[in-house]
């Protein structure tokens, strides 16, 4: 799970013209990994188990990782770094290195971050440990060793079966997310994070720049209520050319 | 940039995506630029007959993977031929449409050939014999340049973004048939299920009607339904109304739902907050009914009605019968 600029929040660009101002916005725990943590509290709820967190990033990361503590998780592993490159390949290199000598039955992701949009890394760490990943799921059911995942896609849902340990990405429908108390908020701060150094990885992806979009020409208000349809509908035609 | 570009050519039942086209003739844009050949796959069950027809949109070769088990997207299966051919022929670039089955599919190949992949691209260039492809971050707040260190470079290419072209005179591609025998896996792929009735994905609708707070209630989406089945259309949602419980999470138009760039966006009460704002910003022509002057999706519409969503979209309905009644 990571830590991600809230959706409300603008987005600025810094001067160099290649990276975003991250001293402004304020951050959550990305949306994804919020229903992808709350399948996993339910999942313990229901089967037994534990639920580990894990969060690759900077030392600011904390406020995620006790958010998440107290929502349901019993231990963090915070693989901390103020300057990871920023490329899916490289951080699900270093969590599959870290997940190697981890046990797991069930492995969640969120189906991505709500910053860099890249959507990548939970199957990459799936493919580098050689675990069943299904993607961006909206349902999830265990027994007998097994799951049965809904993965959503254009149209509709396809039905997946696969063995456990098994890894899955979270689209929004698989959860609601449950509020913390202020008594599991105190309380996660006595649950134990394990904090050491990611393995280094290279990043392949090199941003060049980063650009605002290019502004949309102003609009107009044809008129109001009823009286403007037939405008509308003329100028879709005649002006716009869409239908 | 040396090799072929291999495109990823998806279908869904034994027709094309039309998100493939457009994969395919961006493809060929890129081809004749760096004198390489376009090399596409396409992985399915009877799609065989129609793997000639991505030669219109400047195909040179089709390699297809044609068997039952292949009918739905397998991520083990899919990632088996896609990495196989791409070992024969040792492709300089390697696009992907980004759909469901695109952008599950293009990390996969990516981490197995050491290289990275870049996202829901919106422009691919070369500039200087370098590949640079753009992409939206942030939900579109912000545009990327992005170069990818690794080889073959790999792009997946947002819907709708890419406009697919016919070629004059067409080409008859090459097709080889690609042996496929199955993988070990320890996924089982049951079934499609649908939701309902509903033919388009928001992602690769032409027009979408959408439906926000101003709605009311879930009842009142059928007049939205009735304008969006005229124009041959879908009903997207705002966050406001999905998460009301209204519209499912798969009709969401947003920075966490669906990201859409149809020729025609039609916003209903819809307010025109920066989460929603991002997810439609790229469409061609933008329009808002609502009964707000100060809303800000009058901001950035094209064109503005105000007034009564349950007065202003039925009347557009049957304003829309007449104009396509005549046309």
């Amino acid at each position: 799970m990571r830590r991600v600029p809230d959706t409300a929040t603008r987005i600025k660009i810094a001067s160099d013209g290649r990276s975003i101002v991250t001293s402004d916005p304020e951050f959550v725990l990305n949306p994804y990994e919020e229903y992808a943590l709350e399948q996993g509290v339910q999942l313990k709820e229901k089967h037994g188990g534990e639920v580990t967190v894990l969060t690759l990033g900077p030392e600011k990361s904390t406020s995620v990782i006790l958010k998440a503590l107290a929502l349901g998780a019993d231990r963090a592993i915070h693989l901390k770094t103020e300057n990871f490159p920023d490329d899916p390949s490289a951080v699900a290199r270093a969590i599959a290195a870290e997940l190697k000598s981890v046990q797991f039955d069930v492995l969640l992701f969120g189906k991505k971050g709500v910053d860099d949009d890249n959507q990548q890394v939970g199957a990459m760490v799936a493919e580098l440990l050689e675990v069943p990943c299904v993607t961006q799921i909206v349902k999830l059911e265990i027994s007998d060793g097994k799951a049965i995942a809904h993965r959503e896609v254009e149209g509709g849902a396809i039905v997946v079966e696969t063995t456990l340990p098994s890894a899955f990405t979270a689209e929004k429908d698989l959860t609601v997310p449950r509020y913390a108390s202020l008594r599991e908020l105190v309380a996660a701060r006595k649950k134990p994070i394990l904090v050491k150094e990611p393995q280094p990885f290279p990043g392949m992806l090199e941003i060049v720049s980063v650009q605002y979009p290019p502004p949309r020409p102003p609009g107009r208000v044809l008129g109001k209520g009823v009286e403007a349809v037939p405008i509308l509908v003329r100028v879709l035609h005649e002006e716009a050319k869409v239908i | 940039m040396q090799g072929p570009i291999l495109v990823f050519a998806e279908s869904s039942g034994t027709e094309f995506r039309k998100s493939a086209f457009e994969a395919v003739t961006e493809a060929r844009r890129l081809a004749d630029l760096s004198n390489t050949e376009v090399h596409a796959l396409s992985i399915g069950h009877r799609i065989k007959d129609q793997a000639s027809s991505l030669g219109k949109f400047g195909a040179d070769r089709v390699s297809v993977a044609d068997d039952e088990s292949l009918k739905l997207f397998q991520p083990d299966f899919y990632r088996q031929i896609a990495l196989d051919l791409a070992e024969k022929i040792n492709p300089g670039v390697i696009l992907l449409p980004a759909t469901a089955t695109g952008k599950d599919l293009a990390p996969r190949l990516a981490i197995h050939l050491n290289t990275a992949v870049a996202t829901e691209c919106t422009e691919l260039e070369i500039r200087d014999s370098e590949f640079i492809a753009t992409r939206p971050a942030f939900a579109g707040k912000v545009l990327l340049k992005i170069r990818i260190k690794g080889d073959p470079k790999m792009a997946t290419l947002r819907p709708n973004v890419f406009t697919a072209k016919e070629r004059v005179p067409s080409r008859s591609p090459l097709i080889e048939s690609l042996s496929f025998e199955k993988p070990t896996t320890r996924m089982t792929v049951k079934e499609f299920v649908t939701h309902g009735a509903k033919k388009q994905d928001l992602t690769e609708a032409g027009v979408i009607v959408s439906g926000g707070r101003g709605m009311g209630g879930p009842e009142n989406y059928k007049i939205l339904e009735e304008l969006a089945s005229v124009m041959g259309g879908v009903v997207g949602a705002s966050r406001a109304s999905v998460d009301a419980g209204w519209r499912p999470h798969s009709d969401q138009v947003g920075q966490t739902g669906r990201t859409v760039s149809p020729t025609l966006y039609i916003a209903c009460g819809i307010s025109g907050a920066i989460q929603h704002r991002v997810g439609m910003i790229n469409s061609r022509v933008i329009v808002a009914i609502n009964k707000d002057p100060e809303a800000p999706i009058f901001g950035f519409a094209d064109y503005g009605i105000v007034g009564d969503v349950f007065e202003v979209v039925p009347a557009l309905t049957q304003e829309m019968k007449r104009y396509y009644g005549k046309n």
